[in-house]
């Protein structure tokens, strides 16, 4: 499956995906600036995207911990997420996320 | 003169960055070897990121501890490093590394403490935990003269007009403390919501109900003021659109995030931010000069505290060699030897 990767200059990436793994991991794993720090444990706020639009409503909503990490992200938006707290599924092939700045 | 300055600097063997898990195990295992540490961590406590990121979620991976949390693999390092007498130089970034005439490493910090040693081992992880920086343009000019990401005098904050940034912790004790203080206060949150110390919500609102400050439901986009004097904020909100508010301070709380920092000037050899290592020693590409832990890298290196263990060990054993050139090392367990045992206190 595919994962689309707006990067912080503009260019959009297709990074193959794979079930089960986490956004953020995908994004890391091919080499695109994403400094995780935490490793995914929702914990850091450093793996912040904005999910395209038409995508918003097929994810799982929102936990009260990852609302909270968003507190130490800037510039957030209702399209707002943490990668690491997003994981690949086959609905989701074709998931278009854009990096945040930071 | 105390102790540590640049005058009279302290000398030990060995000069430990960074007292997260890998740096105090190091304690561990260079303390049974006759071997003491210094240790200088930017953080005001010891753990590194188990400490600051996840003090309170469980880890699975430590040999033989099914579970534990960050804070409690902290506290135990502790009590086992406990009887090497360590001694922790907290809160200070190590910022300069030199050699001394007589072949020492002499390490300074950003608070003029000088700590001279054969050896220095780099275990600063991710690098230094360093406040996040809001990504809005020109925020380098007003850096230290407006815009601050710490409270050291509240005096400094006296009869100002501030706005403060954030919703946790530390930005909604800084807006209780300093209410008394400023001229005025408002307080800039994303959402009305707080993860902050109901406490101390309560404190804040209540303060909001009295006249006492102003909350502002938005986020910071730009900044107005020229010379490094800032003279108001620009908010914006999906709805309510861009308005700016007058200020003379701005004090962003958004948390911590690690950046290399002054290691990067340490004369070191490094490789996409980290220092690459051998198998062996652990040493880096300058002799006495050893990394371990998330901050190192060779071929198979994984980002595991264990493997951190690992490497603090076999460390240890070549640090031996130029920390005590005269003695031959002697491999021993812990279970049998009484001389370990006595080391540790337990014999």
């Amino acid at each position: 499956m595919i994962l689309k990767v707006v990067d912080r200059a503009g260019v959009e990436h297709s990074l193959e995906a794979l079930d089960g793994w986490r956004v953020m991991e995908v994004i890391r794993d091919w080499g695109l600036p994403i400094k995780a720090e935490c490793g995914g444990a929702c914990s850091c706020a450093t793996c912040h995207v904005y999910v395209d639009p038409g995508w918003i409503e097929l994810l799982p909503a929102k936990s009260d911990e990852e609302e909270d990490m968003l507190d130490g992200c800037f510039e957030v938006e209702h399209t707002s997420r943490l990668a690491c707290q997003i994981l690949m599924r086959d609905e989701l092939d074709g998931l278009k996320v854009t990096l945040a700045p930071g | 003169m105390p102790d540590g300055q640049s005058q009279n600097p302290i000398r030990t063997d060995v000069t430990i960055v960074g007292a997260g898990p890998c740096g105090l195990f190091a304690v561990f295992e260079l303390g049974l070897l006759d071997i003491k540490c210094h240790l200088v961590d930017i953080l005001d406590r010891p753990g590194g990121q188990c400490a600051e990121l996840y003090p309170e979620k469980p880890i699975y991976d430590i040999p033989a501890v099914p579970i534990c949390t960050g804070q409690e693999l902290t506290d135990k390092l502790m009590e086992q490093i406990a009887p090497f007498d360590p001694v922790f130089h907290f809160g200070q970034m190590a910022t300069a590394l030199s050699k001394t005439e007589d072949g020492w490493w002499r390490l300074t910090t950003d608070m003029d403490t000088v700590i001279e040693s054969k050896v220095i081992v780099i275990a600063a992880g991710g690098g230094s935990f360093m406040p996040k920086k809001p990504p809005i343009k020109d925020i380098d000019a007003f850096e230290d003269t407006s815009v601050f990401y710490a409270v050291r005098q509240m005096e400094k904050f006296r009869g100002k007009h501030l706005v403060i940034a954030g919703g946790g912790d530390s930005a909604l004790d800084w807006t209780v403390n300093l209410q008394p203080l400023a001229a005025s206060l408002t307080l800039v949150h994303r959402r009305d919501d707080f993860r902050a110390a109901p406490d101390t919500v309560n404190k804040m609102r209540q303060l909001v109900a009295s006249g006492g400050m102003k909350l502002e439901i938005a986020q910071i986009s730009g900044l107005e003021g020229s010379d490094g004097q800032l003279t108001g904020v620009v908010l914006k909100d999906k709805d309510k659109g861009e308005w700016s508010i007058p200020c003379d301070m701005l004090l962003p709380f958004y948390g911590l995030t690690m950046k290399l920092g002054p290691v990067a000037e340490f004369g070191l050899n490094l490789h996409e931010n980290l220092i690459p290592v051998d198998t062996e020693k652990f040493q880096s590409s300058t002799d006495g000069i050893f990394a371990i832990g998330d901050i190192n890298n060779y071929p198979g290196k994984l980002k595991l505290i264990l493997s951190g263990f690992h490497e603090a060990a076999l460390m240890s054993q070549a640090a031996h060699r130029i920390v005590h050139p005269d003695r031959k090392l002697r491999f021993q367990y812990t279970t049998s030897s009484t001389d370990l045992q006595q080391k540790l206190g337990v014999s």
